[in-house]
């Protein structure tokens, strides 16, 4: 079997690692990464819990298939009760510390309590220590990444770790591995700091050798590569272009959050998309974009390593920030950019470094900054409070400082650090806030794409599209076309959404395969590698179980069907433009529907024959 | 009539050299289909996979009928996904 069957439990109140067996019969129930450990925090934590006390409890999980051949085994996740949501979270990242920590003999990491003082887990496959971190302590990433590498004297050392956003209480602040790759979203690098973990720096050399049946793992994963090569999506354009291919397709279709979502089209797309990260600059005569890249196992390699113009105003100084390093996604141009009104695909990409250097969520920050803008265009916000900045729409002045204050929690960092909706709570507009459940919104209108308010309304960690990303079918025609301004068959397409990615996510693989995958292509992978036969079906049945273990969690926590809600603009304030004009999200259209299909009460509580049915 | 052309990601290089940004303006008879300037461009029609107008999907059967009007967007990208 390809799990290691091995636990790291990690007390850092008491200083101690002890290894444990894994669950199995939890195993065979939720597979592995997201959905076993969303189990082990059900299991072990209190809902109700602070999230920053020392009772929350942060785990580092891989799947069965991370750190084995198949494509994209890279992932891991890292799951604890986030601090900006109060809800479970979850967050996933690629980059090589995933297949590293599997490769050492490790299926997952349990840190539970809280250091005195700062510390580092140091594993080398079988050996786990806790080392002193009082001398990385208010480092950056990048820096703690290269001292880490020296103290040790191994190039080959993977290492995650938090920023100075994180130290400084930044609630959206993440756990970023090998530089540039991040568990980003929900606040995951606000827990481990608040643990006093700065790091986790792993080597291990046992590899993942033992799968079930090897033949046909071997053939099951050849078929899979094929089949991602030869696909439109997977084998060319993700390479090519990268996520950012999305910029101009979701401006033409009218779904573009613009200007703390005031609008939904951006005049200044076409300068800070996939397409203007090939253009030569006139400064050098070299374009944005300098190479793709790839995490471990993976032949898509969509990741995009950038420079920015060496003339640009950010770095005209600050030789660190003038190599190549990672880029922009969609995601995050779309936040740092579109949300802000801000078109300098230079200053962009440096805001973009600084979330790498120090840590935190592009997304949430780009809309937390979106709304501070709108605070200060109606005054609730001033220069007083800013310093002297003009915090206005379209100024990438004002965007690069806020990710340098936001980066080292001085000054006003400290406010934007809160997040767009405590926030706009504290300026006296918590309307303005464009969050759900706490957690800011990813870059796709609801007004334009009906499916993703449901979405958005429902998902498990507030505001997310990486949950049931239906724009695939609403707007790509994957796995088949929808009409993205109908509310008709959504309910099920987003259930449907949320169940598979769900099991995806627990496997290892990288969500992205499901561009050119089924779980008809995935099943056979895992089954080859793990006992517990199975089958599509038996995975999207893991994946409906997850979903309710995370609903279960966040209803103990206290939160209701009143969170299941979007922000009153977008359900009030038509779109102005595009072919969504006239239209608001038609969520009171979905909703119910959405509970009855989920087997839920009307107040969207699991019914006792549903957790029954599933086994939760 | 004349209409605005787009052409994005891969499909960029059959643009005429006069675009802009992805972008030009064409002058076409009214009773010109998708799939005819799809061909007068070279985009191999395979290729054409996200086809818009005005940022509405248009369907494939409706690709061969005269359904501009002046001024419309038409926009077309290859098989595209992110996220």
């Amino acid at each position: 079997m390809a799990w290691q069957r091995k636990i790291l439990r990690v007390n850092l109140t008491a200083g101690t690692c002890t290894p444990e067996p894994l669950n199995m019969d939890w195993a065979l129930k939720y597979i592995g990464q997201r959905g076993l450990a969303s189990k082990y925090l059900a299991a072990e934590v209190d809902p109700k819990v602070d999230a920053l006390s020392p009772d929350n409890k942060l785990i580092m999980a891989t799947g069965p298939l991370t750190g084995t051949m198949a494509a994209t085994g890279g992932r891991y996740s890292v799951i604890t009760k986030s601090p900006l949501t109060g809800a479970i979270a979850c967050s996933n990242s690629g980059g090589f510390i995933g297949a590293e920590m599997k490769a050492a003999g490790w299926d997952m990491i349990i840190f539970e309590g809280k250091s005195p003082k700062p510390v580092y887990l140091y594993l080398e496959n079988d050996e786990a220590q806790l080392l002193p971190a009082d001398g990385l302590w208010g480092k950056s990433v990048w820096e703690t990444d290269e001292i880490l590498h020296a103290t040790h004297q191994d190039p080959l050392l993977r290492i995650a770790c938090v920023g100075r956003s994180a130290e400084t209480g930044c609630l959206y602040a993440g756990v970023v591995n090998d530089l540039h790759r991040a568990a980003g979203r929900s606040g995951v690098g606000t827990v481990m700091a608040s643990k006093h973990l700065k790091a986790v720096a792993i080597r291990g050399t046992l590899g993942v050798g033992n799968v079930r049946d090897k033949r046909a793992f071997m053939d099951a994963t050849t078929a899979g590569k094929k089949t991602l090569k030869d696909n439109a999506v997977t084998g060319v354009g993700l390479p090519t272009m990268g996520t950012q291919v999305l910029m101009n397709v979701i401006n033409e279709v009218g779904a573009m959050p613009t200007r703390n979502m005031r609008e939904v089209q951006f005049e200044g797309a076409s300068k800070i998309s996939a397409e203007a990260m090939l253009e030569p600059r006139e400064s050098d005569g070299k374009p944005n974009l300098v190479t793709n890249g790839a995490c471990f196992g993976c032949t898509i390699a969509c990741g995009r390593i950038s420079t920015i113009d060496p003339q640009h105003y950010t770095i005209a100084n600050k030789n660190k920030y003038k190599g190549a390093s990672g880029g922009l996604e969609y995601e995050a141009a779309w936040a740092l950019g579109c949300d802000t009104g801000v078109d300098d695909l230079d200053a962009l990409t440096y805001a973009n470094f600084l979330c790498n250097e120090d840590g935190f969520d592009p997304i949430s920050f780009g809309s937390t900054v979106a709304a501070a803008m709108e605070l200060f265009d109606i005054g609730a916000i001033t220069t007083e409070h800013t310093g002297g900045v003009e915090l206005r729409f379209g100024s990438a002045e004002a965007l690069t400082w806020a990710a340098e204050v936001v980066a080292t929690g001085t000054g006003f960092g400290k406010d934007l650090g809160l997040g767009s909706k405590r926030l706009c709570a504290k300026y006296g507009h918590p309307d303005l806030s464009m969050t759900v459940k706490g957690q800011e919104f990813p870059a796709y209108d609801p007004r334009g794409i009906q499916g993703m308010g449901l979405t958005y309304a429902t998902s498990n960690r507030g505001a997310c599209h990486l949950r049931s990303y239906t724009v695939s079918s609403e707007i790509m025609g994957v796995p088949v076309k929808t009409d993205p301004l109908t509310t008709e068959g959504k309910p099920e397409l987003v259930k449907a959404f949320q169940d598979a990615t769900a099991a995806v996510d627990s496997t290892g693989l990288c969500v992205f395969t499901t561009f050119a995958w089924t779980l008809a292509d995935i099943a056979p992978q895992v089954d080859a590698a793990c006992e517990g036969g199975w089958t599509p079906e038996t995975m999207l049945e893991v994946g409906e179980r997850i979903w309710n273990l995370e609903r279960q969690f966040n209803l103990d926590a206290g939160l209701t069907a009143a969170d299941d809600t979007l922000p009153k603009r977008l359900l009030k304030d038509a779109a102005k433009t595009g072919p969504a004009k006239g239209q608001v999200n038609r969520l009171h259209e979905m909703l119910p529907q959405y509970y009855a299909i989920r087997g839920w009460t009307e107040d969207g509580r699991p019914t006792d024959e549903t957790l029954s049915r599933l086994g939760v | 009539m004349k209409i605005t052309f787009k052409l994005f990601a891969s499909l960029a290089q059959y643009l005429p050299r006069e675009a802009v940004r992805n972008i030009v303006e064409l002058e076409i008879a009214p009773e010109t289909t998708v799939h005819e300037l799809i061909d007068r461009h070279g985009v191999p029609r395979r290729d054409a996979h996200l086809v818009l107008i005005n940022g509405l999907y248009v369907e494939p059967e409706d690709r061969d009928r005269p359904i501009f009007k002046p001024g419309d967007a038409l926009a077309i990208w290859p098989p595209v996904a992110g996220g």
